[in-house]
């Protein structure tokens, strides 16, 4: 147990952990999984009946493609300016992007957080920033996982439509899997894998939202982290 | 098959010497600009280069592999093979073409690369399987393996005819027990063409020797060692049964609806979205069909690994063939998406017990 209280009434002052670009980047990219996602398992499993009739009566795939490029041109964009704002941001803008894994503490709050999730601790730990399985999930699953969508992606994407896409993305990426089919269906399994993490993440918000000891869901609308108690 | 002359025919008097008029011979060189997609004023520089240019000795090799290239490249119809290995080139050895055998015939592929080192191509259908020192092809007494490795030593250039000698083929598919691999892994040293494809369109095969010939360069290859003339865009990019795609109009099964009215193959499993060939542009057997046509998917003949990257007949790849599990993406990912929200539904009730079961004064104090 920590240390003795001594004034209850007071809690520790409120921290303002998610700066606005942080806050956008998180709100617009979480739409863009969803769609990307949807689209993305119609592209690859079209699960539609048949339609009839002449061509140029629907553009039913065109316009799932379209809607795909569309949000993996705002996800990408997005995932640049967070990437910028690593440098420019404050110290909980990258935390997610760099583990401070050469600190004791660091691995200490890791243990410590793995024992809570356990069941193994009663009590979890005070945590301003993401706790540091959150960190090594986001950078391992979601960073990751989304870089290596939007290299896969945009390697798909030049395929068709040559370009910029083709040059930064096509010509060593397709070479690199041996050939498009293999890009094809491992952007189709990173699509499971960044979706697993949206099923944890989604649960674990919720979950220290109510069971921890600082506020979770608020705190990426409005930036600041309350704490609901006063010890350290 | 043919004598090895101390100064080679050119073309032109090879052509003349068999009966071919000026007028026929100035034929043969516009429709060989125009199968090469070349501007008109071309023709006169084909023409020019075979009448000035000695014919170009190719030697012709044949490892593991099933003929279906040779076949292929025998039914070309502009130009025609004929003219090919008899005007154009000089065959020299080919071991499926030839009518010489044996000892003189195996003498050639010594003789060609000391006559004129640096100046002949190699063509190489099929590929060498490396384990058990190659013993899994052994031709004329030798592995293949050691044969290609000698000719290919002199050679000005080298072509990899087919998805074998490109890629690997059905015989490098795993679990590939003879350690087939394609030519470039064996030859590292020379310019190698990759024409690939399970066979190469006969047309794209011709179209091939032709420019090397004409130009005496070797094609703009792409990333993966191709002619990018040839194999610059997808099936897909230019199928004319790609409006249906975008539309959404796909064929469910075999005989329905879509089917009969040629809609897209899409998810019946063709292979066109992610194959790199000249089928829906020059298609096969002097431009009558290619199999989309025909209404059957494509199976990606001419991608690498295209036989461990089925079922034909399903868009998703299956995927862990090497472990005996065949699984597509979404079966894999989506019983994982399902194990993590089981997983979720468990941790959650536990949590929930936890937290409202705990003692007073325990855990967080709120």
């Amino acid at each position: 147990m920590s240390a003795p209280e001594t004034n209850k009434a007071e809690v520790h002052a409120p921290v303002y952990v998610y700066e606005l670009p942080v806050r956008l980047w998180h709100w617009v990219t979480a739409p863009c999984i969803i769609i990307l996602a949807a689209t993305g398992y119609l592209i690859g499993n079209p699960a539609w009946p048949l339609i009839a009739g002449e061509p140029f009566h629907h553009y039913v795939m065109g316009d799932i493609r379209f809607i795909h490029f569309t949000a993996a041109y705002i996800l990408g964009i997005g995932f640049l300016l967070r990437v910028y704002w690593v440098l420019m941001g404050n110290r909980y803008a990258k935390e997610i992007f760099i583990l401070a894994v050469w600190r004791k503490s660091w691995w200490h709050e890791l243990f410590q957080t793995l024992r809570w999730y356990s069941f193994q601790k009663s009590e979890p730990m005070r945590e301003v920033g993401h706790n540091p399985v959150a960190q090594l999930a986001i950078l391992a699953v979601f960073v990751l996982g989304v870089l290596f969508q939007l290299v896969t992606g945009f390697a798909l994407y030049g395929e068709g439509a040559g370009g910029w896409a083709h040059t930064l993305f096509t010509s060593w990426v397709i070479p690199l899997f041996g050939g498009s089919m293999e890009v094809h269906t491992w952007h189709h399994l990173a699509m499971w894998y960044i979706l697993i993490f949206v099923i944890a993440h989604i649960y674990l918000v919720i979950r220290e939202d109510i069971m921890s000891r600082q506020t979770m869901i608020s705190t990426m609308i409005s930036g600041w982290r309350y704490f609901k108690d006063s010890r350290s | 098959m043919i004598s090895v002359a101390d100064k080679p025919q050119t073309f032109y008097e090879l052509m003349r010497a068999q009966g071919t008029s000026r007028r026929s011979f100035l034929k043969f060189c516009s429709l060989t600009a125009a199968a090469l997609g070349l501007e008109p004023v071309y023709a006169d520089k084909i023409a020019h280069a075979m009448e000035t240019k000695p014919r170009l000795p190719v030697l012709w090799l044949h490892g593991l592999e099933c003929t279906c290239c040779s076949e292929s490249f025998i039914r070309s119809g502009n130009p025609l093979s004929s003219d090919v290995i008899l005007k154009m080139i000089s065959l020299d050895y080919d071991d499926t073409l030839m009518t010489a055998a044996g000892h003189d015939a195996e003498a050639i592929l010594d003789e060609i690369p000391n006559k004129y080192p640096g100046e002949y191509i190699l063509a190489v259908e099929g590929n060498p399987p490396l384990n058990e020192d190659g013993m899994y092809c052994i031709i004329g007494g030798k592995p293949f393996v050691e044969r290609l490795k000698s000719v290919a030593a002199n050679a000005k250039a080298v072509i990899a005819w087919g998805a074998c000698a490109s890629w690997g083929c059905v015989q490098a598919a795993k679990p590939n027990p003879t350690q087939a691999v394609p030519i470039d892994k064996v030859i590292t040293d020379k310019p190698i063409i990759k024409v690939p494809g399970c066979p190469p369109i006969a047309e794209v095969m011709t179209g091939v020797i032709s420019y090397i010939l004409t130009f005496d360069r070797l094609p703009e290859l792409d990333s993966r060692g191709r002619p990018a003339m040839f194999y610059g865009q997808r099936i897909h990019d230019k199928c004319y049964r790609r409006p249906h795609f975008d539309a959404g109009e796909f064929v469910q099964s075999w005989d329905d609806e879509g089917a009969r009215k040629g809609y897209c193959l899409y998810k019946m499993g063709c292979k066109g979205p992610t194959t790199y060939n000249a089928c829906s542009t020059v298609r096969w057997n002097g431009g009558v069909s290619f199999p989309i046509q025909s209404g059957h998917g494509c199976i990606g003949c001419s991608e690498d690994n295209f036989w461990d990257n089925g079922p034909f007949y399903s868009r998703l790849a299956n995927i862990g063939a090497g472990f005996g599990v065949e699984a597509t993406a979404d079966t894999v990912g989506g019983t994982a998406a399902a194990a993590a929200l089981a997983g979720v539904a468990a941790h959650a009730g536990a949590s929930a017990i936890k937290h409202f079961t705990r003692k007073p004064g325990e855990g967080d104090k709120q």
